[in-house]
């Protein structure tokens, strides 16, 4: 009887050694089409999830390439998080179809679009037309640069996550609740920050900053681009410049993945300082979550004003 | 609007409360705090209505609902201020994942309500005109055909959406300036066990990567010699019947993909089945691998089988089939950092065709190198050398060189300039010019990469 208790506890052993897949409870596996949606996601899944994103930060979100070893993450996805907006729509729907996958497809519950959760900006009004350039149907996409956004989503993943595996719900809950109370904290500090630089006057590349600009009381005057994803162009380059001359604007903002050798033109021309902002969670190596990504851009922000 | 107005009565009625309690209370501060709070929930609430309409009207409606589409418009306009009655738990994606057959005819997807618009799917249109100049004497018996000195080459019309939660549609017309052909249109199965991916229709053939591609997407403003010798240049091997793919497991992150088709083997120059038995077959195996992340290398196997039409030329009996070997190569470079500004493709096919005919079967050979660079945000250069053996004159040879210059004014139009030299197996020299603009108008979906 000892002989088989200790050959049943031995092959146990055994097992548990061999398939140590087989010991520990299986963690959700988690595919965000950014970073940010990864950061977030992080945050609120814990351990419990293993979370990868498709774009790097430091990569223009709306240009990304449809590479086939992205489907074997897709594949294996059991939620896939998705900014939405059409962000993606150049490079993530063949993606969906050929993963293979019908838990991730568009409308199957594994498909998260976390737009729904955010408050968004410049929805356009009338007709749209590609006259406006590469514009957003549905509105401004890049609402993560809001922490209030942050909170939303980040209760809305933790809802999501606790739909597909219930048993970790109140788990996912209690970690959004302590996301939550950080990110309270810290924006509050984040506020009390850029409280000084309440009204200025900015210059973004891309109308990528619209949330960050609304939470933190900025004023985007104008934009590089003439139109979303339209190049400078001399004209419009010339119009900017005397626009941020009468406007005072002493300060451009450019994103990572952009030339910056128009804004340093304009730069030249009034006077402003040119300054790299990160819109994204690991645009640099430094940056590796939410909270970093807004302590980076503050800061920068602030030298840039002062 | 009426959301503000539900916000506006929401916040007023939550909120009188407090303004009364604020004056009677000494903790003003606190009382402050609070009412921030409650104010910052109903904002968040709104919020969320706010995002589950979006999501409501962006999403295709549940497709029986026979009580709702009875109502007057007005009743049907009353939607969305019910929307915050959905419990903040449901997946605004339920709807869909809800559609279940009820085994009778299909639905009636139509209806009187502007809602019905969400059941349409994208539509778009690309234009792709061709200018050409030069001396284009092509030998009578060469596949290449001249374009002439103007032509509206194509209209592609795409219309193509998700057609329930198990597949999507994909339809690609395409009108020429006399007549109209259906270039692809077919069913892809999304949710199939086991990983498998399955097409239905007509579709263009997973034959290494030229067949694939639409005339939009080619890299060039013709195709290669070898397209055009051996696989049937413009409309290649594109042809009615199923496909299904897979992915494959493989060790330190290759992706490996194969491919099989079965076709009704009716492809103009390449297949021509007589019998309903004589259909053609594609097979492809597909191997990629990211070298860095700026830097990926993808191979590919094909092979295809199909009956030809050299009984019916000949008037000789017997069963005579055409075989194609293919090998494709891409390398792509592109730093992720300055990944509109600048990227690398070099690319080639080599492809062998063993046509049996009457006498002898012919055995051909061809091939294609390109190299195209990007060396700004909207430019782009590229260079191709053809060599290819004619798939019916296996002793007849074609050769020739081609560079091409593109502009993108934006993201959805292109203009292009090519030169093209070749060379005919009959000793004649063509030098040709050609210049392309491609417009897109709509919403026309990505290509698979």
């Amino acid at each position: 009887m000892h002989k088989a208790k200790r050959l049943f506890v031995s092959l146990v052993a055994a097992g548990v050694l061999l398939f140590p897949t087989l010991a520990v409870a299986k963690k959700l596996n988690v595919v965000t089409a950014t970073t940010d949606m990864a950061a977030l996601a992080q945050e609120v899944g814990g351990d419990r999830i293993s979370v990868e994103s498709i774009a790097k930060g430091y990569q223009d979100p709306h240009f990304v390439e449809a590479k086939p070893s992205f489907l074997l993450k897709l594949r294996q996805a059991d939620l896939l998080i998705v900014v939405g907006l059409q962000l993606e729509i150049g490079w993530l729907p063949p993606l969906i179809t050929q993963s293979g996958n019908p838990r991730i497809q568009i409308g199957a519950n594994g498909y998260l679009d976390a737009s729904q959760f955010a408050e968004i900006l410049e929805i356009p009004q009338g007709v749209v037309t590609r006259a406006m350039g590469d514009v957003h149907p549905l509105g401004n996409p890049h609402y993560w640069l809001d922490p209030d956004n942050g909170h939303r989503v980040a209760k809305g993943i933790a809802g999501k996550l606790g739909e597909i595996d219930p048993a970790d719900a109140a788990y996912f809950q209690e970690r959004f609740q302590d996301f939550d109370k950080r990110l309270t904290a810290a924006e509050q500090k984040w506020d009390a920050e850029m409280a000084p630089y309440r009204g200025r006057k900015v210059v973004t590349y891309h109308n990528s900053f619209t949330n960050f600009a609304k939470h933190f009381h900025l004023e985007v005057i104008g934009y590089v681009e003439p139109r979303p994803g339209i190049p400078p162009t001399p004209s419009h380059t010339i119009e900017l410049i005397g626009l941020m001359k009468r406007e005072n604007c002493k300060l451009v903002l450019v994103e990572p993945y952009f030339d910056l050798k128009t804004p340093n033109s304009i730069g030249a021309a009034t006077g402003a300082k040119v300054l790299v902002y990160l819109p994204s969670v690991g645009g640099e190596k430094q940056v590796t979550n939410y909270f970093e990504l807004f302590d980076y851009d503050i800061e920068l922000i602030k030298k840039g004003f002062q | 609007m009426k959301n503000t107005i539900i916000a506006g009565a929401a916040v007023a009625l939550f909120c009188g409360p407090l303004f009364g309690q604020q004056a009677n209370t000494p903790d003003l501060a606190a009382q402050n705090a609070a009412l921030e709070q409650h104010v910052r929930e109903l904002e968040d609430r709104l919020i969320a209505v706010e995002g589950k309409v979006r999501m409501l009207q962006s999403a295709p409606p549940a497709p029986t609902q026979p009580a709702t589409e009875g109502q007057p418009a007005a009743a049907a306009e009353t939607a969305p201020a019910q929307a915050p009655v959905v419990p903040a738990e449901t997946s605004p994606t339920q709807g869909q994942s809800q559609v279940v057959s009820t085994g009778g005819p299909l639905p009636n997807y139509g209806g009187a309500s502007s809602a019905a618009k969400a059941l349409n799917p994208d539509v778009s249109v690309i234009g792709d005109f061709i200018g050409a100049a030069g001396n284009g004497t092509v030998p009578p018996s060469a596949s290449l055909q001249p374009f002439p000195s103007m032509q509206m080459h194509e209209s592609e019309i795409g219309l193509q959406a998700i057609i329930d939660p198990y597949a999507r549609g994909d339809f690609f017309l395409s009108f020429g300036e006399e007549g109209v052909n259906l270039e692809e249109g077919y069913i892809t199965f999304t949710a199939l066990p086991a990983g498998f991916v399955a097409k239905v229709g007509k579709m263009r053939s997973v034959f290494c990567k030229v067949n694939m591609m639409h005339n939009h997407v080619l890299p060039w403003v013709d195709r290669p010699l070898v397209t055009t010798n051996l696989v049937g240049g413009e409309d290649g091997i594109d042809d009615a019947g199923f496909s299904i793919e897979r992915i494959l497991p493989a060790p330190k992150g290759i992706f490996l993909e194969a491919t099989g088709q079965v076709f009704r083997g009716d492809s103009p120059d390449v297949f021509r089945a007589e019998t309903r038995s004589d259909v053609s077959t594609v097979e492809h195996l597909r191997g990629y691998k990211d070298i860095t992340e700026s830097t990926n290398l993808d191979l590919g196997l094909s092979y295809a089988r199909g009956h030809n039409d050299a009984a019916l030329v000949s008037g000789a009996a017997g069963d005579f089939v055409t075989q194609l070997y293919g090998i494709d190569a891409t390398l792509r470079w592109k730093p992720l950092r300055r990944s509109i500004y600048h990227s690398f493709v070099g690319r080639g096919e080599f492809i062998w065709s063993q046509r049996q005919q009457f006498p002898a079967e012919q055995r051909a050979f061809g091939f294609y190198t390109s190299a195209d660079y990007q060396f700004g945000r909207r430019w782009f250069g590229g260079a191709r050398f053809d060599y290819s053996d004619r798939s019916r004159f296996d002793n007849l040879t074609d050769k020739g060189v081609a560079a091409t210059l593109t502009y993108w004014p934006s993201e959805f139009s292109q203009l292009r300039g090519e030169y093209r030299f070749t060379h005919y197996a009959e000793n004649r020299d063509s030098h040709e010019v050609f210049m392309q603009l491609i417009f897109s108008l709509g919403a026309h979906g990505a290509h698979p990469f």
